[in-house]
């Protein structure tokens, strides 16, 4: 049994009567929708497979045979322990609250400059002749080189950590959006124009539905890259956060923490990441 | 001319294309493509361009609603020269060029001219809808229907400006035998109904010897690589006219010949 699917219907010839029925297209989206609303899980539950392994390799090395000394690798379960720990003190939540408000924070800040850059830049040429090869030099700036220009200028605060992962939020919003929008089909630009649209409106009529695809994956890349500079950003000074917990926990020998931190980074990410993805999907749905 | 054109000034107006020069700088150096055109289409009337591939068609039609502009040579539409994007005009492109993030009603409302109110909009467009078949496709996307019925859609895009001048660059072209008869006939009626000033390309001389007043011939001019009017041929009769016509098929024969077809083919 073959369902009927969308690319059927997309590929289908110039046949045509003014009173046929449109093809099959609304009959079939339905199933296809529903396969699609069960696959998440499907997926997902596959995704945990080897997750899950790992642990139970994890647990297995160390808690049962002890091939790993718990100096070096502790077992999950004192892993654990260290979050409960933590969170009874009071101090996990802080952590993780103040690493996100930074990620949050930085990440807005950079993609909706991202977004006004990259806009500016990929309408107008002179602009980009302007704009762009300053742009991507600075872009080839590794993350890690600004820290000190950052620390003397901004000092350890909040300041020169929102700052820097705004910088790492900015990049990939700004190269996808500027590109986009130097590849919207000219075709369409021109069906704007024929029709009197000009300016703002020409601009919210077809070039900015026509980029909302390439302006979502680049916030995905801003947001993986926002965690990334927290952490740079947390480890070159910081008295709060992730990457203070995991410099501090390094300092003490405290393996359990470091490894709690990193799982919570992990899962920050996902989860961000889930978060976006989930406002894509919906975008996508209508703007595609 | 057809007598229908004299009673409907009220909207329609003349196309006038006076000496119409248009050069593409390529990679390959420059590309004269119209050289001295001149077209003369009474408001109201139907002209019909015809001419081999590539020789100029669209970018005549792209010239006349002022999206290119001419090195030389003007445009005029009533009584005033076409200077840039014109909103008198109305155009349907060659390729269906829908916006694929709307619905069919919505790409349709986007030739709505500005300044329409909504429920007269809707109205409108549901209106288009219906005449051009698509009632069933009103809210489905551009890919999930076929080439012939995104044509259609475009056509009623370009008919909701109710524009002085409709330019139709090879409007049925995607369509099969059938619902391009019935489209050419429902251009007809739109056009009776509300006269506009048509220029249309087109491939098939059956279809210009059907619609049109006149036929322009699009052929490289003398001297020149650039293409002109060859020749104008006005077209015997009042519409409807029969598709079986003999005078028309002995035109027909004359139409082929100028685009390069031999009898014998
Ligand atoms: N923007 C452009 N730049 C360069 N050459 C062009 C451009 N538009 C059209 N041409 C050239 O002009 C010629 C006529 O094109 P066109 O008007 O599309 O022909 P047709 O009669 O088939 O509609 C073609 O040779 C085409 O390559
Ligand atoms: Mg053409």
């Amino acid at each position: 049994m073959t369902a009927p699917t969308r690319e059927r219907v997309t590929n289908k010839a110039a046949d045509d009567d003014p009173n046929e029925s449109p093809t099959v297209a609304p009959v079939s989206s339905k199933p296809a929708r529903r396969r699609l609303n069960k696959r998440p899980w499907v997926i997902a539950g596959i995704g945990l497979i080897v997750p899950a392994v790992l642990l139970a390799l994890w647990h297995w090395s160390t808690a049962v045979t002890g091939y790993f000394p718990i100096y070096q690798l502790p077992p999950p379960a004192s892993v654990w322990d260290a979050g409960i720990d933590l969170i009874q003190r009071g101090e996990l939540w802080t952590h993780v609250a103040i690493s996100t408000q930074r990620v949050l924070i930085g990440f807005l800040v950079g993609a909706t400059l991202g977004l006004a850059v990259g806009a500016i830049v990929g309408l107008s040429n002179l602009s980009s002749s302007l704009l762009s090869p300053m742009i991507g030099a600075l872009r080839a700036v590794p993350s890690l080189a600004w820290i000190p220009l950052l620390l003397i200028w901004l000092k350890i605060g909040e300041d020169s950590k929102v700052t820097l992962i705004a910088i790492g939020a900015f990049f990939p919003v700004y190269t996808t959006v500027s590109a986009a929008l130097r590849h919207v089909d000219p075709h369409l630009s021109e069906v704007g124009r024929a029709f009197g649209l000009r300016g703002f409106t020409l601009f919210r009529t077809i070039q900015l539905p026509a980029v909302i695809p390439s302006v979502i994956s680049g916030l995905r890349l801003a947001m993986a890259q926002s965690w990334l500079f927290l952490v740079a950003a947390e480890l070159a000074g910081a008295s709060m956060g992730l990457g203070f917990l995991l410099t501090d926990s390094q300092n003490n020998g405290r393996v359990d923490r470091v490894l709690l931190a990193i799982v919570l980074l992990a899962l920050l990410g996902v989860l961000t990441d889930i978060v976006i993805g989930f406002v894509e999907k919906r975008l996508l749905r209508k703007w595609s | 001319m057809a007598p229908a054109s004299l009673d409907v000034q009220s909207r329609a107006a003349a196309v006038q294309v006076r000496g119409l020069h248009r050069t593409f700088s390529t990679a390959a150096g420059e590309k004269h493509v119209l050289s001295n055109v001149s077209l003369d289409v009474p408001a109201g009337g139907i002209v019909a361009l015809i001419g081999a591939s590539g020789c100029g068609k669209s970018t005549l039609l792209r010239e006349i609603c002022g999206l290119n502009t001419p090195e030389a040579g003007a445009v005029l539409i009533g009584d005033s020269p076409v200077t840039g994007i014109d909103p008198r005009c109305a155009v349907a492109f060659q390729e269906p060029r829908l916006l694929p993030w709307r619905t069919i009603a919505e790409n349709i409302a986007l030739g709505l001219p500005s300044g329409v109110d909504k429920e007269t909009g809707k109205a409108r467009v549901a209106e288009l809808i219906s005449l051009v078949g698509l009632v069933e496709a009103a809210n489905l996307r551009p890919r999930q229907i076929s080439g012939g019925m995104a044509q259609r859609a475009s056509l009623a895009r370009a008919l909701a400006r109710n524009p002085a001048v409709l330019l139709l660059d090879e409007p049925f072209g995607a369509l099969d035998a059938l619902t391009r008869l019935r489209m050419q006939d429902l251009l007809l009626d739109i056009h009776a109904a509300e006269p506009t000033t048509i220029v249309m390309v087109t491939h098939d001389v059956e279809e210009a010897l059907y619609l049109a007043d006149d036929i322009a011939l699009l052929a490289p001019a003398p001297n020149s690589h650039g293409a002109h009017v060859a020749s104008l041929t006005t077209v015997p009769g009042s519409r409807p006219r029969s598709r079986t016509d003999a005078v028309l098929a002995h035109l027909r024969q004359e139409m082929l010949e100028g685009l390069g077809v031999s009898r014998h083919h």
